[in-house]
């Protein structure tokens, strides 16, 4: 874990200085004499050794100390914190519920199993893949929101209950965003278990079919179902970059459409090394909720 | 229906719907199993015998396959008419089944005692903790070794002749009256098989139930059966008792298959197959003479060929991983210290179980696995260290089939391209029309038409399949080849086939072999010098023509002991 920490960070300070060029003209501009630009480089750390320059990479992935914005001049550390309240108000809930419901309904598509109304929800997937999301978003906002009035239009307010007329249109576009293609995958998984041999040996001992589905079938899908959902967990932490912007909640997402929008290295960087750093994370969750499902993964 | 029959099959016919139409898998079948005798359904893959039994559980895929005549009576109850519930409540319980593949028949994420308390705890109305104790008891009852703490190892902790053992216990948990058991022992060691076979036998004694035993081998039933329904393409061909079939088949096909396995001690130049008795359409034929002379095993006729292959002292392991960091604690020799020598034309058979580094050593001859210490030297040439490229042109020269023809052809290439494929990765015979004609002349020697060269691997059988891969291994030329299980995976009449075919190849080619097999029958008809495998070293070695007669080691023994007898009770000549 710790060599995959220090290979990312390395990737991510040789890209940044070969992206980024002379950050003092980005932040200085076209008029800037060559006296502002040396004291900048000083106050930035740029006059040190390009090592010494890797290990403040390498020391804010551990210490989770990103220094300040250049835009905002506000602490990286406290504008993630403050960001990450309103993304994880809606991806947590949001997530959760579209996996939960893509789970039950794959689940009854693959019980009918070539049946009508097989069909008939695999066709309502890929019509609901078809249409983008910005569809969803414009539509429902206008719609719902406006004419019904039945959301809050955009915003966000910060405290528990507070927040959920803010998230929860965003949150129900979310998860018809994540169903079709969920819903697809899921049934193609359990599907795939109900035609192996140990089905057939399930069925043989007098087992229903529905038996045979939630406790033999479901127990062996769960295993690729896991690494495909815990890997998604990291997208939360970081929110959703399109819900965000439209509902104009103040969260990650958000955070990051305007540090790109800006050049706002620091922040880009901190959100770099932030996502490397939980993938790390939940990649190793997911591989020990793999010796859970599975009994043949041992961890070495 | 007689009034002592317990499952009575009358004029079953089954359908089934494919993209080229209706296909009929099934065709007007009778027969009837009495209460506590066991009946053996013998035929060749694609036979219908599995259909016929999936019928009797109810366990077809529908809707594809479809039963428009027919009834199947059990107790007097025509399954045909059942509902899915009353289905269910029979099976596992009044009829349960055993699988060929022990392998992938258990859920892989279930402790095996779950898997038997579960039959228990769905029929019969007990405890969890009394579901449990009868599979911890039954677990004892089929054999399996400490049985209480076995009951919490998953499948995975288990070798294939334990995995069917479970499999056993869970078909006999509800006390069945009637047992199916589909090619229960094919995918298992001769050995296991024979244990396997012997446990089943004494349980059907003892339980005094009724069993449907379905087999494409004769030899196997042979101690077991009672009666032996004989299929062949859809039908029954032949019914009668076990004693009888083996001493007076009438129909061309039974005798063929009767003929084709190898046995000990009689060996003909070529076996017999089943098409020495009929013909394509189905009739009879005269077998010409020549063909069912019984030759004592000729010794190898040492003209002062050259030696091809020398194994000297070779050992191959593999490490042992522990400890948090992975490091390697020890070593595990799957090959240990071998030394063997193989003039050219001569064939070495090699046999033993699972595990007992048999398929290691082939592949440490090719260095496809990398030997650990001592010398291979073929043509005079110490080949254990040369570099990789020298190597690769060297395996022009040495090549191997591998034990499953299924898998090992790229289902997405047609046959002539998998044919010339060597000859374009060893840029060899010229332009590409005359590696098309290379091809197809190889294709028609290994027995399989010129006009299948532009089809793909599915369309083809097991037996025509293993065709294609001796033709891919031998379009190179190559003087050595190592046949690894080659014909393992294949069905008796189809193995007979295939074992002559490589004889052929063998004296067209002047090839060189290493046979490797489980089977000491199969080994013994086709090599000179058989050495005998058990834990990575070769433990003995003789000339195939002594080594069933005077088999010092007390393992040579146990594999001899296990090749099926069924058929030996009687003699080749009287077939005909």
């Amino acid at each position: 874990m710790i060599p995959v920490l220090l290979g990312v960070s390395l990737i991510i300070f040789v890209l940044f200085n070969l992206v980024a060029g002379d950050p003092t003209a980005v932040l200085l501009g076209k008029n800037a004499t060559a006296r502002q630009m040396a004291e900048l480089r000083e106050t930035l750390g740029l006059n040190k050794s390009a090592f010494a320059q890797y290990l403040d990479v390498v020391k804010s992935a551990f210490t989770f100390d990103f220094g300040r914005s250049w835009a905002t001049k506000q602490e990286i550390t406290h504008m993630i914190r403050q960001g990450a309240y309103p993304s994880l108000c809606l991806s947590i809930p949001a997530f959760f519920l579209s996996t939960v419901f893509s789970l039950i309904i794959s689940l009854f598509v693959a019980y009918y199993r070539g049946k009508g109304i097989d069909l008939f929800i695999r066709f309502l997937c890929i019509a609901g893949m078809s249409i983008s999301a910005l569809a969803y978003i414009l539509f429902f906002q206008w719609f719902l929101a406006f004419k019904l009035g039945w959301f809050e239009i955009s915003g966000f307010e910060f405290g528990f209950p507070d927040f959920v007329p803010y998230i929860a249109l965003p949150a129900i576009i979310w998860i018809l965003l994540s169903l079709g293609p969920d819903v697809r995958f899921f049934r193609t998984i359990i599907l795939d278990e109900i035609y192996q041999d140990y089905v057939r040996t399930a069925r043989a001992k007098g087992l229903s079919e529905l038996t045979i589905l939630m406790r033999h079938v479901l127990r062996n899908a769960m295993i690729p179902i896991i690494t495909y959902v815990v890997i998604q967990l990291p997208f939360l932490i970081l929110g959703a970059l399109l819900l965000e912007s439209f509902f104009s909640i103040p969260g990650l997402g958000g955070m990051t459409l305007n540090a790109l929008n800006s050049s706002d290295f620091p922040v880009i960087k901190a959100m770099a090394i932030l996502s490397s750093v939980m993938y790390i994370i939940f990649g190793l969750i997911s591989d020990i909720l793999y010796t859970v499902a599975d009994p043949r993964v041992k961890l070495k | 229906m007689t009034s002592t029959s317990l499952l009575s099959v009358r004029n079953l016919v089954v359908e089934f719907q494919t993209g080229e139409g209706l296909v009929r898998a099934v065709n007007n079948v009778s027969f009837d199993i009495p209460a506590g005798k066991t009946i053996g359904i013998v035929g060749e893959s694609g036979s219908g015998k599995s259909v016929t039994s999936l019928a009797v559980m109810g366990l077809l895929q529908k809707p594809a396959a479809k039963i428009p005549q027919g009834e199947i009576f059990f107790n007097g109850v025509d399954l045909l008419k059942c509902n899915d519930n009353q289905m269910r409540d029979l099976r596992g319980n009044q009829i349960s089944m055993i699988f060929q593949e022990p392998m992938t028949s258990l859920n892989p994420v279930f402790k095996v005692g779950d898997q038997i308390a579960e039959a228990i705890r769905i029929h019969k109305n007990v405890s969890n903790r009394q579901a449990w104790d009868k599979a911890v008891h039954l677990m004892n009852l089929v054999g399996i070794p400490n049985p209480s703490a076995s009951a919490h190892k998953y499948p995975h902790e288990m070798s294939g002749g334990q995995k069917q053992r479970v499999m056993i216990a869970m078909a006999i948990s509800c006390d069945p009256k009637l047992l199916i058991a589909d090619e229960p022992t094919t995918a298992l060691d001769v050995t296991i098989q024979k244990q396997v076979l012997e446990l089943m036998h004494k349980i059907q004694q003892e339980l005094k139930m009724s069993m449907m035993f379905i087999t494409h081998d004769l030899g196997v039933i042979g101690d077991i059966a009672d009666d032996v329904v004989v299929m062949y393409r859809s039908n029954i061909v032949e019914k009668n008792n076990a004693n009888a079939i083996f001493t007076e088949a009438h129909h061309p096909y039974t005798k063929g298959l009767l003929a084709c396995r190898p046995k000990l001690g009689a060996n003909p130049k070529r076996l017999l197959t089943v098409s020495d008795f009929m013909t394509e359409d189905g009739k009879e034929k005269q077998v010409p003479a020549s063909r069912i002379e019984v030759y004592e095993k000729e010794n190898f006729i040492d003209h002062g060929q050259k030696v091809l292959l020398e194994v000297k002292n070779l050992v191959t392991q593999f490490p042992i991983k522990g400890g948090i960091f992975g490091r390697t604690v020890d070593h595990f020799k799957a090959v240990n210290n071998v030394s063997f020598k193989l003039k050219k034309g001569q064939t070495l058979g090699l046999v033993g179980e699972s595990g007992c580094g048999k398929t290691t050593l082939g592949r440490s001859i090719l260095r496809l696995v990398e030997p650990s210490a001592g010398n291979i030297i073929y043509d005079g040439k110490d080949i254990t260290n040369i570099g990789h490229e020298e190597m690769r042109l060297l395996r022009k020269k040495m090549q191997i089939i591998f034990q499953d023809p299924y898998s090992s052809l790229n289902p997405r290439m047609t046959v002539a391209d998998i044919l010339m494929e060597p000859l374009v990765i060893h840029n060899e015979g010229g332009n590409k029309n005359q590696r098309y004609n290379m091809a197809r002349e190889l294709l028609e020697k290994v027995g399989l038409n010129a006009s299948q060269m532009n089809r793909y691997p599915h369309e083809f059988s097991g037996g025509q399949r293993q065709r294609i891969c001796i033709a891919r291994a031998l379009m190179l030329r190559p003087e050595f080849v190592i046949c690894d299980e080659s014909v393992s995976a294949l069905d008796v009449s189809i193995q007979a086939q295939v074992l002559n075919l490589l004889l052929d190849l063998q004296s067209e080619f002047g090839l060189t072999y290493v046979f490797i097999s489980h089977d000491l029958s199969v080994v013994n008809f086709i090599a000179d010098e058989v050495g005998v495998m058990n834990a990575g070293q070769i433990i003995e070695m003789d000339k195939a023509s002594s080594i069933y007669k005077n088999a010092k080691e007390e393992y040579t023994r146990t594999l001899l002991s296990a090749i099926p007898k069924g058929e030996t009770k009687r003699s080749l000549a009287s077939l005909v």
